[in-house]
């Protein structure tokens, strides 16, 4: 019998929380609202799925009720993925060393 | 481009992601960290649109639909003052969530664009996948939306309980599982908008009887849900990219809310079932007898620090809420002049996100070898001739560790009391979010500086 992709999808799904569990702790608490900021941002590659949406059917009904859900994502998610990761920099840059007199 | 090409593609951008993540282990790898993650979205986006190969005028109105987002978090993300992160952390958390919501609605409406079958015929594995990204989704929208207004300051910060509370979550929470697995037997459009109007519900009622300073744990919740579901979504349209991005936030944003409840000994369903401070505060107060305090002003505090050898400051959310964080360094700068060491101790739970405190202190230009964790600096507080305190209260509480009956019994604090003097800065006696008197208030050894936090510290500098 063939194995179903989706068991496939399922393995890449929990070894990735296995690689997030133990790069997470290794991550130093001074920088975990950065952490959080960047893990917003690259979550929002769920624009994958709103370009998808967006660009689906022919090129004369561009705006059809589900291409419009679509178009509404990219804007959300673009918001996202620009806010998150300047904002991460932003913070980024703040975190300086003591300098050696 | 072939599908095995694209797929190759999003499985890098899957790894930078990760690199993006492993940067963060050290404040100098941070940022090459951050361009990493850059790369990462970079290439998944580029990758879409080649696959997707359809260069029409719908590919015009996507990259317009792209520059309008972009320049609104451009602008928000240089705008924003770093005491508003943690609001911003939940407002950006909600549109991850509503974006997921609305990639599922379009999937159900269209599902032939993205291979799932047809309207009516949707592939059952798909409609669950679908389904759960949709609740998921919707529940991050409406409950960082309510963590985004109590943060805010729009909404109470107090808990909203109700009776029956968790009856209704409970029966609510069953009903999206009953109308998933009805939605897989009718294909209902009708059943799917209900799922997903359920959902936004439950995150509603998830989040409001939750209180103000439980925050870092409802923010790391929602990192956490907003990564599931992304997941859901990557399953739906059986990209790489979005896996492996939703399993490492999910596990992030789990870590994160295990840590926050760690430093408040408290479960994590005893956070999510809410009402600490509300259920305690009445015992609490009638003991109350007036004691005495020692009431200090800036010069005293001044003098005492200006001899002192060694200082550690202790930061909490006060300070955040009175901006202080730029008159403590100016503070900290001329003590050091006086050849006084100066330290940070940081509680894991100070502020209301995980980090809080570091992110405001770097902000005024404090090194960060200088700031250290609660494990790190607590046996310091022994040797230390001056305990700053300012903006803390709970996490400094000696009572933590001597008295069972207390609700905050077992939490980790700060050994503030074990230096020779306490400074503690602070409006008025009244007890913090834990609703408990601090018996440090009341010690020989302590002097309160009643007063606005920025203040009082801009005062301490003038007669430094």
């Amino acid at each position: 019998m063939e194995i179903d992709p989706f068991i496939f999808r399922f393995s890449i799904f929990i070894l990735s929380i296995f690689i997030g569990y133990y790069v997470v702790w290794s991550v130093t608490p001074s920088l975990h609202t950065p952490l959080m900021s960047v893990t917003n941002a690259i979550s929002s590659v769920i624009i994958v799925g709103a370009i998808i949406a967006a660009l689906a059917g022919s090129s004369d009904s561009i705006f059809e009720i589900s291409n419009i859900f679509g178009f509404l994502a990219i804007i959300l998610a673009a918001v996202n993925i620009f806010g998150g990761f300047l904002v991460t920099q932003r913070m980024l840059q703040m975190y300086k060393k003591k300098k050696n007199k | 481009m072939s599908a095995n090409l694209s797929a190759s593609f999003y499985l890098i951008s899957g790894i930078l992601f990760i690199l993006a993540l492993r940067g963060l282990s050290s404040p100098e790898t941070s940022r090459q960290g951050n361009y990493f993650g850059i790369a990462g979205m970079v290439i998944s986006i580029v990758v879409t649109f080649l696959s997707v190969g359809n260069f029409g005028p719908g590919f015009v109105y996507v990259l317009g639909f792209l520059l309008i987002g972009g320049s609104i978090g451009a602008f928000i993300a240089f705008r924003i003052p770093m005491t508003a992160m943690p609001e911003l952390v939940a407002g950006f958390h909600s549109l991850v969530g509503l974006a997921a919501v609305f990639v599922a609605i379009s999937a159900f409406l269209k599902p032939e664009a993205f291979n799932l079958g047809i309207v009516g015929n949707i592939k059952l594995a798909s409609l669950v996948e679908m389904s759960l990204g949709a609740a998921i989704g919707a529940i991050t929208f409406s409950g960082s939306i309510i963590a985004f207004l109590k943060l805010r300051g729009i909404m109470s910060g107090s808990p909203i309980t109700f009776k029956g509370q968790h009856l209704i979550n409970l029966v609510l929470g069953l009903a999206i599982i009953f109308l998933i697995f009805y939605l897989c037997m009718s294909q209902s459009s009708n059943i799917f908008w209900s799922i997903v109007i359920i959902s936004f519900l439950v995150g509603v009622l998830l989040i409001i009887p939750i209180g103000g300073a439980d925050m870092p744990v409802v923010i790391s919740m929602l990192n956490s849900y907003s990564g599931w579901a992304a997941a859901g979504i990557g399953f739906t349209l059986e990209n790489t990219a979005l896996i492996i991005t939703g399993a490492l936030v999910g596990s992030s944003g789990a870590i994160l809310s295990y840590i926050m409840c760690k430093g408040m000994n408290r479960s994590f369903f005893n956070v999510i079932l809410g009402g600490w401070g509300a259920t305690e505060q009445s015992s609490n107060s009638e003991n109350k007898e007036q004691k005495p305090v020692k009431n200090g002003n800036a010069d005293d505090a001044a003098f005492l620090m200006k001899n002192a050898s060694s200082v550690i400051i202790v930061p909490g959310y006060g300070m955040a809420v009175a901006q202080a964080q730029h008159a403590l360094r100016e503070m900290v700068d001329a003590l050091k002049k006086n050849g006084v060491k100066v330290s940070y101790a940081i509680h894991p739970v100070a502020g209301r996100m995980p980090g809080h405190m570091n992110v405001l202190l770097a902000e005024a230009n404090v090194p960060y070898d200088e700031v250290f964790e609660l494990e790190e600096i607590n046996n310091d507080f022994a040797n230390c001739d001056v305990a700053y305190v300012i903006g803390a209260n709970d996490v400094t509480n000696p009572i933590a560790k001597s008295d069972p009956q207390s609700p905050i019994y077992g939490m980790p604090v700060l050994d503030v009391e074990k230096s020779k003097s306490v400074l503690f800065v602070k409006r008025s006696l009244s007890p913090g979010y834990a609703g408990i008197d601090n018996d440090l208030f009341y010690r020989d050894n302590t002097l309160m500086l009643f007063a606005d936090a920025k203040k009082m510290t801009e005062e301490i500098v003038k007669s430094l």
